[in-house]
């Protein structure tokens, strides 16, 4: 496939810290390759800004290969752009066309603050996951892996969850900015697994109210999170954290 | 006993709440269709069915049913307005691009819409029926519980209220149904599409089934 230039017209959401007021600023991107990736045409917008002498748009990246996370904003109203199942860094400028206006805005959610332009804080996903979303054991050697069985069923379904890479995008996506897909990708990981299983009742209630505390919305059921998943983590978690979280409730002794 | 109720005071115990509540009122409402049918047996077989409902020992049970109904639409319709404000809060700045993914349905993001057409047609179908059958001046005419019906529905603004409402209805449902099973837990590989398709055939059944009776009574019946 030969690249071909596009020249493209972005809004962009700046804001120039927490507190201050932001708004939408027009730049241009001209002549960029349709091989490029959609970071590196930020990249390529923002040398320019700097040679000019202005504040390049600050947005977060680390591994630019889909894994880690960071790369989260919303393009033309969708978080991590219009493609589904990859996030902003595997995202290709040749899904663009010569000529388009590119709207790019921070992820909305009252439990992500702007930092600053188009990064935000998602130190409270942190917080859910030190809640409980992880296992107590004394370090030492690794153990020997295959030591405890597991049913190939829940080792895929807890592989499938464990692919989550906490990046917000289901948040971004939902209409009421819920945390549920991620909350039960990583109770669902868990919670299949053996070694998850001494924590089970303590995690799931733990994290869920600490999800509620952070200001997080309320599951509908709408699905979106699941559609724009980068790592496409299923609905059906969210079922199985309901499960999980109704067994500790009313099934179990641990009392929270 | 403390812990049971705090439980609904997390989000996913008030998702439970309004599963529990949801799903009786469907249940209620295949109750409510049922004596409805009456109305196509004649007058006499509906004020039969209201009389033996509201005159005879049934009375007593009726009315503790009518609490309990009460009850499930007060927490339905107070746990969803919560719901919603928290949604709401959730995300205090909007997109300035409001562009949806390609797959979540348009009756999912809108439940609390179709939920206030349906709260205002209550209000209105309870004037209509319940305070008339009980306290309606027309009563005292010596027109029946039948007559209240027929009257009503022969009003073109009334049958187009009735007929539209239960149009949000179907909309509410068409989410709702299946909506209630996820949030119970209940997902599955092998049952989720049957319980998608039955929950969109139990609200197209309740909808226009409801949708009949004015339809019915205007058309056939003397409307004008
Ligand atoms: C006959 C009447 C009604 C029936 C049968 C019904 C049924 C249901 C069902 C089954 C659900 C799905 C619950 C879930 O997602 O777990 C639901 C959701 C909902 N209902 Fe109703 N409902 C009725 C009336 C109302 C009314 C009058 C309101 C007024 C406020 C209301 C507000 C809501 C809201 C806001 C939701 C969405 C909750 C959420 O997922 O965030 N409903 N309803
Ligand atoms: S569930 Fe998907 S969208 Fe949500 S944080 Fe994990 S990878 Fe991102
Ligand atoms: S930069 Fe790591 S996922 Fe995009």
């Amino acid at each position: 496939m030969s690249s071909k230039k596009l020249n493209l017209t972005l809004k962009v959401w700046r804001q120039p810290g927490p507190n201050a007021k932001g708004e939408f600023k027009t730049y241009y991107a001209k002549n960029i390759s349709s091989d490029a990736s959609f970071l590196e045409m930020l990249d390529i917008v923002n040398e320019e800004l700097e040679a000019k002498g202005e504040e390049p748009i600050a947005y977060e990246h680390d591994c630019r290969e889909g894994i880690c996370g960071t790369c989260g904003m919303v393009i033309n109203g969708r978080p991590h752009g219009p493609l589904q199942g990859i996030t902003t860094c595997q995202l290709h400028m040749r899904h663009f066309k010569d000529g388009d206006v590119i709207y790019i805005e921070p992820f909305r959610a009252r439990a992500f603050p702007v930092i600053k332009d188009l990064i935000v804080d998602r130190s409270a996903f942190d917080k859910i996951i030190q809640a409980g979303g992880f296992i107590s054991v004394n370090t030492g050697s690794a153990p020997e892996a295959n030591s405890i069985p597991v049913k190939k069923e829940n080792a895929d379904l807890a592989m499938d969850a464990a692919a989550c890479i906490g990046c917000g995008a289901c948040v971004a996506a939902c209409p009421n900015a819920s945390a549920m897909l991620f909350v039960s990708a990583k109770v669902s990981h868990l919670a299949l697994l053996p070694q998850g299983l001494p924590e089970r009742e303590i995690r799931v209630q733990r994290m869920v109210a600490k999800m509620d505390e952070l200001g997080f919305g309320n599951c509908s059921n709408i699905g979106a999170c699941e559609a724009e998943c980068p790592k496409e983590i299923k609905i059906t978690n969210i079922a199985r954290l309901n499960r999980e979280f109704y067994r500790a409730k009313f099934l179990s002794n641990v009392e929270e | 006993m403390g812990w049971f109720f705090k439980t609904f005071n997390y989000s996913v115990g008030k998702k439970l709440l309004m599963a529990l509540t949801g799903f009786f009122l469907i249940l209620f409402l295949f109750v409510h269709l049922f004596g409805n049918t009456f109305l196509y047996l004649g007058p006499d077989a509906f004020n039969g069915y209201v009389h033996l409902l509201n005159e005879t020992n049934l009375v007593y049970i009726i009315r503790v049913m009518e609490v309990i109904l009460a009850l499930g639409f007060a927490f339905h319709i107070w746990d969803g307005v919560r719901l919603w404000l928290q949604n709401r809060k959730a995300r205090p700045i909007k997109y300035y691009i409001k562009a949806t993914d390609p797959k979540s349905t348009w009756t999912s993001r809108n439940m609390i819409y179709s939920a206030l057409i349906i709260f205002v047609f209550l209000v209105i179908h309870l004037r209509n029926f319940w305070y008339e059958f009980k306290y309606g001046s027309i009563k005292q005419t010596g027109a029946t519980d039948y007559d209240i019906v027929v009257k009503t529905f022969q009003d073109p603004i009334y049958m187009i209220i009735y007929v539209v409402s239960m149009v949000f209805l179907f909309l509410h449902l068409h989410h709702g149904f299946q909506s209630a099973f996820q949030t119970l837990g209940l997902n599955h590989k092998k049952y989720t599409p049957f319980i998608v398709w039955a929950g969109r055939i139990i609200a197209i059944f309740l909808s226009a089934g409801f949708a009949s009776f004015p339809i019915y009574f205007f058309f056939f019946y003397g409307g004008n």
